[in-house]
Parts: C-alpha cells; sequence; structure tokens
C-alpha cells in the first residue's frame, strides 16, 4: 500500500473530518454530521425508501433519456445530412435550447399530472435538444474522406448508416450522452422538488418540509451524489470500448 | 495538405450559392409558420380553455411588456446568474490551474470535486437556505454550485492535455515557471477554458429557473410559477418560458462573442 | 482503351481548374499525372472517379460514360482512409459485405497475406504505422477487385524510406494483378519510378504539357543515363532548374 494509493482518499476524508469539527463546534447548527448522516441513510434503507426512492428516479432517468435517445440521433443524423432540414429546422433548436427543461414543468403537469410522466416528459425535454445537436454536428465533422469511401464500395444505404455514419459520429455522441445523463440527472432531482411525490429529489424537500430531518436532507444528498458518480463512470466505461478510442485525443 | 477536396458526388460546384438566402431565411420561418399552425390547430379541435394558443401567448407577451414588474424580474434573474457564474469564474479557474499543475494535489482533491460535482446544484436548497436564508444569496451560491463544477475541471484538463512539447519549447527559451504559464499555458488551455465556460452558463441558467421557482418570489422562474399557480395562467407561463429562451440565447450569444473576442 | 478523357474542363466559381485535358489509358496501363501543387490532379482524379462532375467533357470507362461511384474502380486516399473504429480485417473486408461470411474470409486473409500484414488482423489503425495503413487501404481496393485504382498521392504522408518500399510493393501488386492504375503525386522521381507514361500538367489552370513514355523495364536502376535523362526532361517541362 503505496502514498500514492492513500493520496485520492485523504481530500475526501479531509473534507469529512472537517464536516464533523464544523458541526462540532457549532452543536446549534441544524446541519447534521457525518455519523448523523449515515444513520439517516440507514433509517431510509430500514423503511424501505431508499430503494424505493432510488428506483423511482432511475426509472424516470431511463425511460426520459432513452426515448431522446431514440428520437434525437435519427434526427441528428437527417439534420447533418441533409442540409436543407437542418437550414429548417436548426434556428428552432437553437431558440428552444436555452428554455431550461424546468420552465417546462407547469406544462408538464398540464399535460401529464403530477407522476411519472411529467418527470419523464422533462427528462425527455432536457436530454432530446443536447443530443440532437451534438449529433448534428459530430455528423459534420466526419471526415468526408469516409463518406467517398463508402459510396466508392457501393455498399447498400442501411450498411452505410451502420457501418460508417454511426461509427464516425459514436465518440462524440458518447461524450454528448455522458454530459446530456449528467444533464439528466441534474433535471430528475429538479423534477421531483417540485412535481413529484417520490423520488430522490422529493425526498429532499420532504425531510425538510417534513420536521427540519436534515440528516435525511444530506443523506439524500449524498445518494445523489453516489448515483451521479456511478452514471458517469459507467459511461465513461463505453469511451473506452476499443470501436470509438480512436476518436479521443491520446492520453 | 489534404488533398481531396470532396462535396456530394457528381454535383456542380456552382450551383451551391444560389439558394442560400432562401435557406437561410425562408426556410426558418416556414417551419416557425408550421409550428405555429400546428399549435392553433392544435388547440382549437381539442378545446382546451387551459392551453393558450398562440395569439393568447402573444397578447400576453404585450400585457407582460408593459409591466415594469417584468423589467424587475429579468434584472433580478440576469443579478444572480451573473453573480453566481462570476464567483464561479473567479474561484474555479485559479483552482483548475493549480489541480493541472500539480498532479498530487489532483491526485488529492479530485476524487472530492468528482463526488460533490454530480449532487445536483438544486439538492443543496435546503442547506442554502439554512445557510444564506431566503435572499439574494441562496440562489447566487447555487448557480455559483452549477458553474463551478465544469469550469474547475475544463481548465484542469486543459492544463493537463498541454503537449509537453510546448513546455519544453517554452523551457529551451529560458522562460521561468510563470511567464510559462502566462505564455505558454493560459493560450494553450483558453480554448478548452472557453468550451467548459459556455457548458456551465448552459447549465446555469437552467438552474437559475429551477432555484426561482423553489427559493424566490421574483425572477423568470418565479415568473412562470407564479402565472400557473395564482389561476392558472398559461398564457402568461409560455411568454414567460418564450422570454427565458430568447434572454438565454442572447446570453448564449454573447459568450460566443466574447469568446471569438478573446481567442481573437 | 480503358479509361478516356475527353476535353475536360472544371470550374470551381469563378475559377477555371482544368482546360481541355484529354488522355486516353490502355488496360492494364501504369499512368502518373504529375504537376505543381494546385494544378487540378486531385480534381481530374476525382472526376474520374465519379466523385466530381466536370463542366465540360466526358470521362468514359469501357466506352461507358461515367456518373457516378462504382466499386468496379476504387480511389484510394492518403491513409486517411482506412476506418478508424474497424479493425485491419474490418477494414479489407468492407467493400464484401455481399459476399458469405466464409468466402469473405478466405478473401481478407488473401489480401491481408498479399500486404504482408499477417498478425495484424485484430488490430485497429491506430495501432499501425503509416506504411501499414496505407497497406491497408491497397488491400481494402483490391479486396473488390477492381479493374482501375485511382490512387491520389498515396504515400505522400510516408517517411522516404517507407515511401520506397510502398512503390516496389505496389509495384509487385499491380505485375500481379495487372489492374489499371492512374496515380496522382506530385513527386516527379515517383512517377518517373512508377508509371509507364507520366501526364505532366501546366500549372493552373491545368492542361497537359506533355506526355512521357517511361521506356526503362522494370526492375528499373535508378542510377541509369535513361532514368536521369527522363527525370530531368520532366523537371525541365515543369519548369523546374534541376538544381538545389
Ligand atoms: N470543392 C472545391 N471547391 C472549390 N475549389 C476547389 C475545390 N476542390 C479544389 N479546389 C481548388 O481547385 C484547385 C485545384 O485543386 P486540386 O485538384 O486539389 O489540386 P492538386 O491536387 O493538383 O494539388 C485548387 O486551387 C483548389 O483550391
Ligand atoms: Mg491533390
Amino acid at each position: 500500500m503505496s502514498r500514492s494509493r492513500l493520496l485520492p482518499l485523504t481530500g475526501i476524508l479531509a473534507a469529512v473530518a472537517a464536516w464533523q469539527l464544523g458541526v462540532s463546534l457549532h452543536p446549534s447548527s441544524l446541519i447534521p454530521g457525518p455519523i448523523a448522516v449515515a444513520r439517516g441513510i440507514g433509517e431510509l434503507a430500514v423503511r424501505g425508501l431508499l430503494v424505493k426512492y432510488v428506483v423511482a428516479s432511475l426509472f424516470r432517468v431511463t425511460w426520459g433519456y432513452l426515448t431522446a435517445l431514440i428520437v434525437a440521433v435519427p434526427l441528428g443524423l437527417a439534420l447533418g445530412l441533409r442540409r436543407r432540414a437542418e437550414a429548417a429546422i436548426n434556428p428552432v433548436l437553437q431558440v428552444l435550447r436555452p428554455i431550461s427543461p424546468l420552465a417546462w414543468i407547469p406544462i408538464a403537469i398540464l399535460w401529464f399530472g403530477v407522476g411519472d410522466l411529467s418527470a419523464i416528459f422533462l427528462i425527455f425535454l432536457a436530454s432530446l435538444l443536447p443530443l440532437t445537436v451534438a449529433t448534428m454536428n459530430a455528423v459534420h465533422n466526419i471526415d468526408p474522406v469516409h463518406l467517398a469511401a463508402a459510396l466508392n464500395f457501393g455498399i447498400p444505404l442501411r450498411a452505410r448508416i451502420t457501418r460508417v455514419l454511426v461509427p464516425a459520429i459514436l465518440p462524440q455522441l458518447i461524450v454528448a450522452m455522458r454530459i446530456a445523463l449528467g444533464v439528466a440527472w441534474l433535471v430528475v432531482v429538479a423534477a421531483e422538488m417540485i412535481a413529484v411525490n417520490s423520488g430522490l429529489g422529493f425526498l429532499i424537500v420532504d425531510a425538510r418540509n417534513a420536521g427540519n430531518r436534515y440528516d435525511l436532507v444530506i443523506a439524500g444528498m449524498v445518494l445523489i451524489g453516489a448515483i451521479g458518480i456511478v452514471l458517469d463512470l459507467l459511461m465513461r466505461r463505453i469511451e473506452r470500448l476499443d470501436s470509438v478510442r480512436w476518436g479521443y485525443a491520446a492520453e | 495538405m489534404k488533398n481531396v477536396t470532396m462535396q456530394r458526388p457528381m454535383q456542380h460546384a456552382a450551383s451551391n450559392i444560389e439558394h442560400s438566402t432562401f435557406e437561410k431565411f425562408a426556410l426558418p420561418l416556414l417551419t416557425v409558420a408550421v409550428i405555429i399552425a400546428t399549435w392553433s390547430a392544435a388547440v382549437e379541435f381539442s378545446g382546451t380553455k387551459i392551453f393558450p394558443s398562440p395569439i393568447a401567448v402573444a397578447s400576453a407577451i404585450g400585457t407582460l411588456g408593459e409591466k415594469s414588474l417584468l423589467w424587475r424580474y429579468i434584472a433580478d434573474s440576469l443579478t444572480r446568474v451573473f453573480a453566481g457564474y462570476a464567483v464561479a469564474i473567479v474561484a474555479g479557474i485559479p483552482l483548475g490551474f493549480l489541480l493541472g499543475w500539480n498532479a498530487s494535489l489532483a491526485r488529492a482533491v479530485n476524487p472530492l470535486i468528482q463526488m460533490l460535482r454530480p449532487i445536483s446544484p438544486l439538492a443543496w436548497m435546503p442547506l442554502a437556505v439554512i445557510w444564506f436564508g431566503v435572499s439574494n444569496a441562496a440562489p447566487i451560491f447555487l448557480i455559483f454550485l452549477a458553474s463551478f463544477f465544469p469550469i474547475v475541471v475544463a481548465a484542469m484538463n486543459g492544463v493537463r492535455n498541454v503537449p509537453p512539447m510546448y513546455l519544453q519549447a517554452g523551457r529551451n527559451f529560458g522562460l521561468s515557471t510563470w511567464q510559462l504559464m502566462i505564455r505558454v499555458v493560459i493560450p494553450a488551455v483558453l480554448p478548452r477554458i472557453i468550451v467548459g465556460l459556455r457548458l456551465a452558463f448552459g447549465i446555469a441558467w437552467v438552474v437559475l429557473v429551477a432555484a426561482e421557482m423553489i427559493a424566490v418570489d421574483s425572477g423568470l422562474g418565479y415568473l412562470i410559477i407564479d402565472a400557473r399557480n395564482a389561476g392558472k395562467r398559461y398564457d402568461l407561463v409560455v411568454a414567460g418560458m418564450l422570454l427565458i429562451g430568447v434572454i438565454g440565447l442572447l446570453l448564449d450569444t454573447g459568450i460566443r462573442r466574447v469568446e471569438e473576442w478573446i481567442s481573437e | 482503351m480503358k479509361v478516356q478523357f475527353s476535353d475536360i474542363s472544371m470550374r470551381f466559381g469563378a475559377m477555371d481548374v482544368l482546360q481541355d485535358v484529354t488522355i486516353s489509358v490502355e488496360e492494364g496501363e501504369f499512368l502518373c499525372i504529375v504537376g505543381p501543387s494546385g494544378c487540378g490532379k486531385s480534381t481530374l482524379l476525382n472526376i474520374a472517379g465519379g466523385f466530381l462532375s466536370p463542366v465540360m467533357g466526358t470521362v468514359t470507362i469501357d466506352g461507358d460514360p461515367v456518373t457516378g461511384p462504382d466499386r468496379r474502380r476504387i480511389f484510394v486516399f492518403q491513409e486517411r482512409g482506412v476506418f478508424p473504429w474497424l479493425t485491419v480485417e474490418g477494414n479489407i473486408g468492407f467493400g464484401l459485405f455481399d459476399l458469405p461470411d466464409e468466402e469473405r474470409q478466405r478473401r481478407v486473409a488473401q489480401y491481408v497475406h498479399l500486404v504482408g500484414l499477417e498478425g495484424f488482423e485484430k488490430a485497429y489503425p491506430r495501432e499501425l504505422s503509416g506504411g501499414m495503413k496505407q497497406r491497408v487501404e491497397v488491400a481494402r481496393a483490391l479486396a473488390v477487385n477492381p479493374d482501375v485504382l485511382f490512387l491520389d498521392e498515396p504515400f505522400g504522408a510516408l517517411d522516404s524510406i517507407t515511401r520506397l518500399q510502398m512503390r516496389s510493393e505496389l509495384l509487385r501488386i499491380w505485375r500481379a494483378a495487372r489492374k489499371t492504375v492512374l496515380f496522382v503525386t506530385h513527386d516527379i522521381d515517383e512517377s518517373v519510378q512508377l508509371a509507364d507514361r507520366v501526364v505532366v500538367m501546366s500549372a493552373r489552370p491545368g492542361r497537359i504539357r506533355r506526355v512521357v513514355e517511361i521506356d526503362i523495364a522494370h526492375p528499373r536502376d535508378l542510377s541509369s543515363r535513361r532514368y536521369i535523362e527522363l527525370r530531368d526532361l520532366i523537371f525541365g517541362e515543369i519548369g523546374l532548374a534541376h538544381q538545389v
């Protein structure tokens, strides 16, 4: 066990220690220490809320995100390949993009009521535009030589899409997917704070409103952070696949 | 030299230019017209009493414009977003440089950053309220959190990925560490940082709206949630959304301009 | 007559790039096109490949006018043409989509052998040197058994030793397979080493200045009188004194 192995832990340990110290110095503070938070997580697990809320949040993210991906990739490919389509639609995308997905909350509630569907819709919106624009830009960045070679060998359209276009955009698309997933995770928490009655975002709001249980608030934050890290790591795994590694600068 | 400058197959090079004005202006307008027509028709045929037609939204925008309240809300939102963003830049870029430059420090601190980063800034809301009360400082803190981590990570990765050849060349010419920073590292990482800054601003804008929906009683996010809660004025809701979109686009364009200006 | 360029003219916007280019290429011939940078060599080759259409004139292959890219004649780019997301095998088998798996594997193995890449079948392009990538591209082109190969400065990005090796390999392959080859280069030595005939083009707008027959048997002795004579003839034709 060398020093360099321990180094990555020191930052986290120091932060936890500082947190504990800060709490001991201000015993009157509402903020609970790390031990109370750990106990809070335990309590959530015992009450069955831990699994229930984590599953609820992940369920919403999964459906909203996958639906967006399924719509965005073909749309982005079409916009990237057809200059006319891009000229017609891209300006509209650029105006819609800065509308915070959360600004759609009232409309989501109007259309889908308070529940899963609203949250899924918001995540869909949050992921759709970045993924579409990223796909379109990735198509623009394809080396024209590769497209020319594909034409030259006369391979059928379907194979041209699956064996040339999609692999060519994949490295850039995966980066965009990772960023979009991060935003989706952010949006689901916000959506759950406002528009739904379950999930990790709801846990935070509910724990505060129902009796200032700040141990549970921070427990919720820790869970959100941990799951966010796992999602990010999973996406980074994909970036190491042999068939996409060419697209990233050598490390 | 890349030799092959290929167009689509069998295309006359001259024919590209003629349609460009049509494509640039008429096509997007056509799309907008189709969207508005579909929207109108959908409102018409569904017979909804709640969801507004495009005309109702247009008149709502007019109503909003007459109220001085609107301008105050816009000013509040802009103040918050720029304050949080500015603090994030001032704190984030130096920290990112430090972590990019000093590998051991990065190994110690980076895991902590990676752990805090995915915590949705909005999840900090209850703590922000304890620390700052229901004031402007709470949403500013959330905006700061939202933009701080992307900026730190962009600066750190930028510095790490400066080609060693540049540093060698700099040292070769006898530059001190400071000179190396200013004359080699900063120019080399600027493009990456700028990308990070724009990304961060996009997230800050998302968070701002949400924060204003939950934590305060002014600003564009509040405008939307208030219009809904106080009497289901969905015409005002949609007008507010459009306003958020247009202002966001203007700010994004502004940031792009600054980028272009910085990178000459 | 395999490939016939008849009165080809090309223009990009207001810029004339090619003027009245007429060339006849025999079946099985190795033809080099040389000329100063920017004179329209790549443009001419892209027209023959069906990637661009000329403003005037026609290209026919076997008497049929060229209307678009066609897998019977393959364009070889500098090594950037290999697909970085496919292995060596995947690249070489790329054009063989219509063959049954077994037949395709057999053909791939055959061409891996031809270009001497045994042992690298599963490697990705990023693990290969520039010369090896260029071999992959040549093998990919040959694997679909085209009757014409277009090569646009294929060895331009290689170091000079690898470049020499690749030239003799290309000649070996060409002699074995007897394809018609149109080879664009701005390297005059390269053209005299490889070609049956060298087409010398003028600066833009590109026109044919002269066609030089290289009447030296392979393998060519690069210090022979005739070699130096022909090389200097072309240097002179392009307007360069052969001195440094
Ligand atoms: N698609 C294109 N559009 C506009 N100009 C082009 C295009 N392709 C080539 N050109 C121009 O035509 C001229 C000839 O180009 P090229 O055929 O590539 O020359 P060479 O291969 O002989 O160096 C150059 O000036 C080049 O800039
Ligand atoms: Mg060229």
